[in-house]
């Protein structure tokens, strides 16, 4: 199960929930079982969010693999100049 | 008003171009005479991209008015270089990656030069205040600086 | 045929781990054109029969546009298309990923030409086209704008007062627990939290507290925007564009002009300078609309003037900064406070400086609050490191006044609360392969650290961090007959990572670096490749390189197998040659690239490798930064005697543009600090729009910078990058003035810290 970390940002649509395990093994799954669970999250994180994998930034990427105990944290998508 | 005519030497070669009442010379080298190795960066001589040397003296050519060039002697960027071969401060420009961008690049060639024409052993200080009127917004000049003096060690050689 | 994502790994050539060009130092492939003035920028390129266009500007810091006639400018003889809001279409608010960040193309449609409000002082209202520059001036004169001028609000804490002009009649603050039932100025509030605050700060030994204000900067490229732009009968447009990002501009044209992507080609222009603020647009739109207007091309150059007035700096910006320690340096809590502007339309860049602000601590408790605020300037753009040198002028102050109040060395204090790997950041992730701690102790093992200071001198230093991404990038290795190569990237070239394509292709294929040209494409002749920043290229589009070559490679090898007529798993790829490993043919001598390359029309056809990915893992940067400053006690004017920048740059493909980088980064840092500002008058007029005003370091204002290379490799990238170009800016505005509290024995915490401010406070104290 992967663990998911909310920052405060994302609380509102977790109902407060901080931290919780998902099923999930790319980024893609994880993102459509976050839109099942939390209605509204999965579609947030998608288009608004870059992901850490285990440390790692991730950003705009659907088939970055999940381990089975990985933990992931969401970011708002990081530009810069 | 009617265009006036200018005929001037620039790089050593005669040329004559026909100039707008309020035309720059920078204007004149970039559109009449097709020489855009000279920039404009702010067209009120603050950065020095447009540096030619007219006479025998360094200015912005966008604070002179192309018919002032008339029977004068121009040097741009283009006429650095002989042939293909390049002037010991491009060189250095370019062992020492004292460019990033590049745009600034050709006022500080002609700047430089105009420095070590009148001073072949210049301090680092004597360099630094001779190009004060350059700008650089890449380098933060360190190499810049490090070029020039590497180039005037050469040509003080080569004269020996 | 898209990879996502290799991971390749470092030192993979077989059995040779040492590497000949990466790290080396040879002269730039389009270095002779840039020294003999033939490089070509955005000014410097014509097409026949073009166009001269010119831009309208409000006069008014913030206006309803009541109407605008055109109708004598378009009679004037030599005019050829006059344009307003009027002929772009009306974009829904729709995010869209064609810059680096998500930007709402809506905002910045109506930033590229205003519809029914003016929002800044030059804010794009018209454009025109005329067959002369003189024509198209008289012609701006001619347009009759009526405007109806509104209050303006300028400063971040005006913007967000109570009874403010209102710039956006429909903004609500978002990111609020409550939706608020009033619009504002304030587009966002972010936050990030951690622990408890309360605890934190009552656990706390010493407490330090301080206010700091920055102003908004530029970023001061010396090369205006610049485009020459077609639209043919049939629709089909080419663009040329000084930009960080040929694909950005085709992405924005296209959408901004409602046209669909493939109608545009966009070739970049040699760059001159951009630093983020080239990662949008504001000229091509226009001038493909005139384009489209007149039946011809239209050139259009901005002015200096236009480029500090109607072009993005950066955010000034309110901070509030609270920290709590322990008496052994240990940080127990941090409450930080960024209010940023946007300028007219959502998205400063206060999310990333949030993000950055406690970047290079480990503290248990935390709170960091953001407000995107808009106010009547230029909307913001990117600049270098965007939102991170703001906060961490705050944090790298505070930080400094707590070690003096704990009698810590300051680096000491950054040690005991330093992250290092397996860290969790204040952003969120956990650190892997960081350097951070290497870079404090490369400033401490210097001499410029030991070397005393004389009498009205100061040292100071300071920390900084910057993410830098990936991203999407294409790159082809194309083998040419005579066994050269070119590779093919689309990204602009900002400051030498051509020679660094060039570096990777010819280390992997085991060639001279003479051997290989590096080129960078226009929208049509390459795959897609985001743009040129967020430190992005050597890393990403390197990664897409080396993959390349490696395609390449296997294709050789594949060709010597059919040469020799060997099994394909017998045949090997060292130093720029096959060589055969069949027993059988033990006799064969081994195939260069150039023997391999002569044959490659029988073997098989052409032999080129491309890749497009989508490079994820880029690797953080972190600085460590230490200044000497001398104060003249008569004028107030600061020396910058000193400065040494040590960094974490994972693995230098070459030094020289590395250290080009750190300098760069760190002389803007020190015109941040020192003297540069926008200066609004009572009209809401930029009023010192040139650079004589606008000061920027020039060359009698810096030392020699001294960059010190940490390498702590990034395992992401094929030769352990990192991307370097952004890090730089963030520590010089703190450790400038952390120098100059240390000379002066005050505290001064609002930038920029020019003479009259530095007079100011040796007068206070009756020097």
């Amino acid at each position: 199960m992967v663990r998911v970390v909310a920052s405060a940002d994302l609380r509102r649509f977790t109902g407060g929930l901080e931290a919780f395990d998902v099923e999930a093994d790319t980024v893609r799954r994880l993102v459509k079982a976050l839109e099942a669970r939390f209605p509204g999250l999965g579609d947030y994180v998608d288009r608004r969010m870059a992901i850490a994998i285990d440390g790692e930034i991730h950003q705009d990427a659907w088939t970055s693999p999940l381990k089975p105990d990985s933990e992931v944290y969401f970011i708002p998508k990081i530009g810069g100049g | 008003m009617s265009k006036q005519h200018v005929s001037t030497t620039v790089n050593g070669d005669p040329v004559e171009f026909l100039a707008d009442p309020g035309m720059t010379l920078l204007d004149a080298l970039r559109d009449e005479l097709d020489l855009t190795g000279s920039k404009e960066g702010c067209g009120s001589g603050d950065c020095g991209a447009c540096s030619v040397i007219l006479d025998g003296r360094l200015v912005c050519s966008c604070l002179v008015l192309a018919p002032e060039a008339e029977g004068r002697r121009v040097e741009t960027i283009e006429g650095l270089a002989h042939g293909s071969r390049l002037h010991p401060l491009q060189q250095k420009f370019l062992e020492h990656a004292a460019l990033q961008c590049g745009f600034c690049t050709p006022g500080l060639l002609m700047a430089s030069k105009a420095l070590l024409d009148v001073n072949p052993d210049p301090t680092e200080t004597e360099v630094r205040y001779w190009l004060a009127g350059n700008l650089c917004r890449c380098t933060g000049y360190d190499k810049i600086v490090r070029a020039v003096m590497d180039a005037a060690a050469e040509l003080r050689q080569e004269r020996v | 045929m898209s990879d996502v994502l290799d991971r390749a790994d470092i030192g993979h050539n077989e059995g040779d781990d040492h590497l000949k060009i990466v790290g080396t130092r040879p002269v730039r492939p389009d270095g002779a054109d840039k020294v003999t003035g033939r490089a070509a920028y955005g000014a410097d390129f014509n097409m026949p029969g073009q166009l001269v266009g010119k831009v309208l500007r409000s006069p008014h810091a913030h206006a309803r546009i009541v109407s605008i006639d055109a109708r004598k400018a378009r009679a004037l003889p030599g005019v050829k298309a006059v344009i307003t809001g009027d002929d772009f279409p009306n974009l829904a608010d729709e995010f869209h990923e064609g810059g680096e960040a998500a930007s709402n193309l809506r905002d910045m449609a109506m930033n590229v030409i205003a519809r029914d409000k003016a929002l800044y002082h030059g804010h794009a209202v018209a454009a025109v086209a005329a067959i002369s520059s003189a024509i198209a001036d008289e012609a701006l004169a001619l347009i009759n704008v009526t405007y109806e001028v509104l209050p303006h609000v300028i400063e971040v804490e005006d913007a967000m007062a109570e009874g403010a002009p209102l710039l956006h009649r429909h903004m609500f603050t978002e990111g609020l627990e409550a939706r608020p039932d009033k619009p504002s100025n304030v587009a966002k509030r972010n936050r990030i939290a951690r622990g408890d605050l309360d605890a934190g700060f009552a656990a706390a030994d010493v407490i330090v507290e301080g206010r700091y204000t920055t102003k908004a900067t530029h970023q001061g490229y010396i090369e205006p925007h610049a485009t020459v732009a077609s639209w043919a009968a049939d629709g089909q447009c080419n663009v040329w564009s000084s930009s960080q990002g040929q694909f950005m501009v085709r992405t924005y044209c296209a959408k901004v002009l409602g046209k669909e992507i493939s109608d545009i080609r966009v070739t970049p222009a040699e760059i001159g300078g951009g630093f983020g603020g080239k990662t949008v647009v504001y000229l091509e739109p226009l001038a493909l609309a005139l384009s489209r207007e007149s039946g011809h091309p239209v050139k259009m150059v901005m002015s200096r003037e236009e480029v500090f007035r109607a072009t993005g700096p950066t955010s000034g910006a309110v901070m509030h900064v609270k920290l709590g320690a322990k008496t052994d340096g240990t940080l127990t809590a941090a409450d930080v406070e960024l209010k940023y502007q946007a300028g007219a339309f959502p998205g400063s860049p206060v999310g990333a400086g949030s993000m950055t602000a406690l970047a290079c601590y480990d503290i248990p408790a935390f709170r960091i609050t953001g407000y995107d605020v808009v106010t009547n300037t230029p909307k913001v753009a990117a600049y270098r490191a965007p939102g991170a040198p703001i906060s961490a002028f705050a944090v790298e102050s505070a930080m400094d006044d707590l070690a003096l109040k704990l009698g810590i060395d300051p680096i000491a204090l950054r040690e005991k609360n330093a992250v290092r790997n397996g860290t969790k950041a204040s952003y969120g992730p956990t650190y892997q392969n960081i350097g951070y701690l290497e870079t404090l102790q490369a400033i401490k093992d210097t001499e410029h650290y030991r070397t005393p200071l004389g009498p009205n001198q100061g040292r100071g230093m300071a920390v900084g961090f910057w993410f830098n991404v990936g991203g999407e990038s294409t790159a082809a290795v194309n083998i040419n007959e005579d066994g050269t190569a070119v590779v093919v990237t689309g990204n602009p070239d900002i400051g030498g990572s051509r020679a660094s394509m060039a570096m990777m292709a010819a280390e992997t294929l085991g060639i001279a670096v003479e051997k290989v040209r590096p080129m960078v494409a226009d929208t049509a002749s390459i795959g897609f490749s985001m743009l040129t920043g967020g430190s992005r290229t050597t890393f990403a589009t390197g990664m897409a390189v080396v993959q390349s070559a490696e395609k390449v490679i296997a294709e050789l090898k594949r060709r010597a197998a059919l040469i020799w007529d060997v099994a394909a798993d017998h045949v090997i790829w060292k130093d720029g040659a096959a060589y055969c490993l069949d027993p059988a043919k033990a006799d064969e001598k081994p195939l260069t690239l150039e023997a391999i390359a002569g044959q490659s029309a029988r073997t098989g056809g052409p032999i080129t490798g491309q890749t497009s990915l989508n490079a994820q893992g880029a690797g953080p940067g972190f600085a460590a930064h230490l200044c000497d400053v001398e104060i003249d006690p008569e004028t107030g004017h600061v020396t910058v005697l000193r400065y040494t920048a040590s960094q974490d740059v994972g693995r230098a493909i070459h030094p020289a543009y590395v250290e080009g980088q750190i300098q760069g980064g760190v002389a803007q840092g020190v015109g941040w600090a020192l003297n540069e500002e926008y200066i609004f008058d009572r009209d809401g007029h930029m009023e010192n729009a040139g650079f004589l005003d606008y000061r920027v370091p020039v060359a009698s204002d810096l030392p020699m910078i001294d960059a010190i290379l940490v390498e702590v490799p990034n395992p992401r990238h094929p030769f352990g990058a990192k991307g370097v170009g952004e890090v730089p800016i963030v520590p010089p505005l703190a450790a400038v003035a952390n120098a100059i509290r240390q000379a002066t024995g005050v505290r001064m915490a609002d930038l920029p810290l020019s003479p009259p401010k530095i007079r100011a406070v040796l007068d206070a104290k009756g020097a």
